[in-house]
């Protein structure tokens, strides 16, 4: 193609996403869509991935057989997103493996969230109210994103994704309706969690260089800062329903804006996770890679296996 | 306690379903791909919603404001009445695989006759539960011939985990003396006479797997009685903790 004719391409291209327009993958796209799709989607799927290992941390632990089987359930919700999301990685054209092998070699990023401990039960409730509720804010903004296979990956996640949340709140109110040392363990959990999930929704908007790009190809609807605010106006209110205090003095209403104004978040913690020095990085990628390790002599037994059969089903034919 | 004998026999299949879910719940996030762990949680959930409604039939009959979780989770090692078979660790997928075979194969045909039990709650549980339980074996019985029949490297750790298993396997056809009280009232299942069809079963499927049948003759057994491996109070430790930690709480 010349360059001339790539021009025009890229003309009738983003003229369909401004018409919201689905792009599949088979249609023609720009190679940095293209590229910028398949690391924001894999990030996505290696979240759901890496965020099984601190809830999954939790399962032999569950103080009921309810609550046991209801984590469960979750996590395995999580590796369920993790699938869609790798498919629809897969679409554009880039192997399951090379895409594991980019998060085992750190060239792959996750949501820095999972890098951080959950050390009591409350922390479960804790994830769930927060972390998935963060996660439903970013990622209702991306149902209605350009590329097709990503968009309705999110839809089907979002329902699940907010049944995790009213799960989670469940655990805290449960706990918060209960002794004072359950009450305390929420509090504690609620302390431990809240600054990390704001920043779930990334750095300031100043700080972001690929948000206009995001916001053209709808890959982005909202700013970041913005899905932060949306989230502390949403979670206040719950956090007051429950009866404990979310740990910012800076905390306050602004009834002229209609939302909650908050302290400065840490940006140096924040960086230090994102580049790999929070409390478990390097414990995630350990399981994460560990876990793929020990599963290879399986994976090329069930391979090997699958070959032979193939093999005895054409010698049958034949 | 009225009837004793009945709940020492729900414990009896209770206990096996919680240890052995307790075990794959272990594995969730660990597994050798995505769709292994989610099929492995699956069988985990199969086996805590069967597992919960015995608990809950067993809290009635013990009376006294007992909750499921009471039962699950309140006794002290003696006196959980589960096979040695499904307390044994993850040591490796090969002997996630086995443990689950030779549990399942069991699992079915327990099931099966269960049905018929005179225990109309007992009867309605194994009704639930035994299409469950059939996609269980079909699962751990595909996945053993893919090990057994996959590589030379999968053939031997398949091969070595059926062998470190066997011992295990005799128990599963022990009754107590509860059992037997039970099996002559029409509610529970003489397993003694599964024995058959379960070893034929499993070697058709062993075969299939070009894997051998063992021939060790020696056997271990006290699950039942409640003499468990050195295993089960380290898995306790962990399934008790909340409940220990943090006695009469609502969660
Ligand atoms: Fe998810
Ligand atoms: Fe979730």
């Amino acid at each position: 193609m010349s360059e001339k004719e790539v021009k025009n391409m890229e003309e009738i291209f983003e003229a369909r996403i401004a018409r919201d327009e689905k792009i599949e993958p088979k249609d023609w796209m720009p190679e940095k869509y293209r590229k910028t799709h398949i690391r924001q989607i894999s990030q996505h799927a290696h979240s759901e991935v890496v965020g099984m290992l601190p809830e999954g941390n939790w399962i032999t632990r569950a103080p009921s057989l309810r609550r046991k089987a209801a984590l469960l359930a979750k996590v395995q919700d999580e590796a369920g997103h993790g699938l869609y999301l790798y498919s629809a990685t897969e679409t554009l054209g880039i192997s399951r493996e090379e895409l594991y092998d980019q998060l085992h070699s750190g060239k792959a990023k996750y949501s820095s969230i999972f890098n951080y401990p959950s050390i009591t039960w409350a922390d479960i409730g804790a994830i769930g109210w927060l972390v998935d509720g963060a996660a439903i804010i970013n990622q209702v903004a991306l149902c209605g994103t350009s590329f097709g296979p990503y968009a309705r990956a999110m839809v089907r996640i979002c329902k699940e994704e907010s049944f995790h949340q009213r799960q989670g709140y469940e655990i805290m109110l449960t706990l918060c309706n209960g002794t004072p040392e359950q009450k305390e363990m929420a509090q504690d959990a609620l302390n431990r969690w809240w600054w990390p999930s704001l920043m779930m929704f990334g750095p300031r908007d100043e700080d972001s260089p690929h948000t206009a790009q995001s916001m053209k190809w709808k890959l982005k609807r909202k700013t970041n800062d913005e899905l932060r605010q949306q989230f502390v106006d949403q979670t206040v209110p719950q956090a007051d329903i429950l009866g404990i205090t979310i740990p910012d003095p800076d905390m306050t209403y602004n009834p002229e804006t209609g939302h909650y104004e908050f302290g400065e978040i840490d940006w140096d913690e924040f960086w230090q996770v994102v580049k790999g020095h929070g409390p478990c990085n390097k414990e995630r990628m350990e399981a994460r890679v560990g876990a793929w390790e020990r599963g290879s002599w399986v994976r090329e037994a069930a391979m090997s296996y699958a070959e032979k059969q193939e093999k005895k089903k054409i010698a049958k034919a034949s | 306690m009225k009837n004793q004998d009945l709940y020492n026999y729900i414990l009896g299949i209770a206990d096996n379903s919680l240890i052995l879910g307790q075990r794959l719940g272990e594995l969730c996030g660990h597994g050798p791909n995505l769709e292994t762990d989610i099929a492995l949680t699956n069988i985990a959930l199969d086996l805590f919603g069967q597992t919960r409604s015995y608990y809950q039939y067993a809290a009635r009959i013990a009376g006294d404001g007992k909750t499921e979780d009471d039962v699950a989770m309140l006794r002290v090692e003696r006196d959980y009445k589960n096979v040695l078979l499904v307390e044994q660790p993850n040591t490796h997928f090969g002997h996630v695989i086995a443990r689950q075979y030779l549990f399942d194969v069991f699992h079915l045909l327990l099931m099966t006759e269960l049905q018929n039990s005179k225990d109309e709650t007992l009867a309605a549980v194994a009704r639930k539960g035994i299409k469950e339980v059939s996609y269980h074996q079909r699962f751990s019985g595909d996945w053993l011939k893919r090990l057994g029949d996959g590589t030379e490297e999968s053939r031997t750790k398949m091969q070595e985990a059926i062998d470190h298993f066997w011992p295990y396997t005799a128990e599963l056809f022990d009754t107590t003396e509860s059992d037997q009280k039970m099996i002559k009232s029409g509610i529970g299942v003489d397993v003694s006479l599964l024995k058959e069809s379960y070893y034929k079963e499993v070697t058709e499927t062993l075969e299939e797997a070009t894997l051998d049948v063992p021939e060790n003759p020696y056997f271990k057994k006290g699950g039942k009685q409640g003499i468990h491996t050195e295993h089960m109070g380290f898995l306790l430790t962990e399934l008790q903790y909340m409940q220990r930690t943090y006695p009469n709480m609502s969660w």
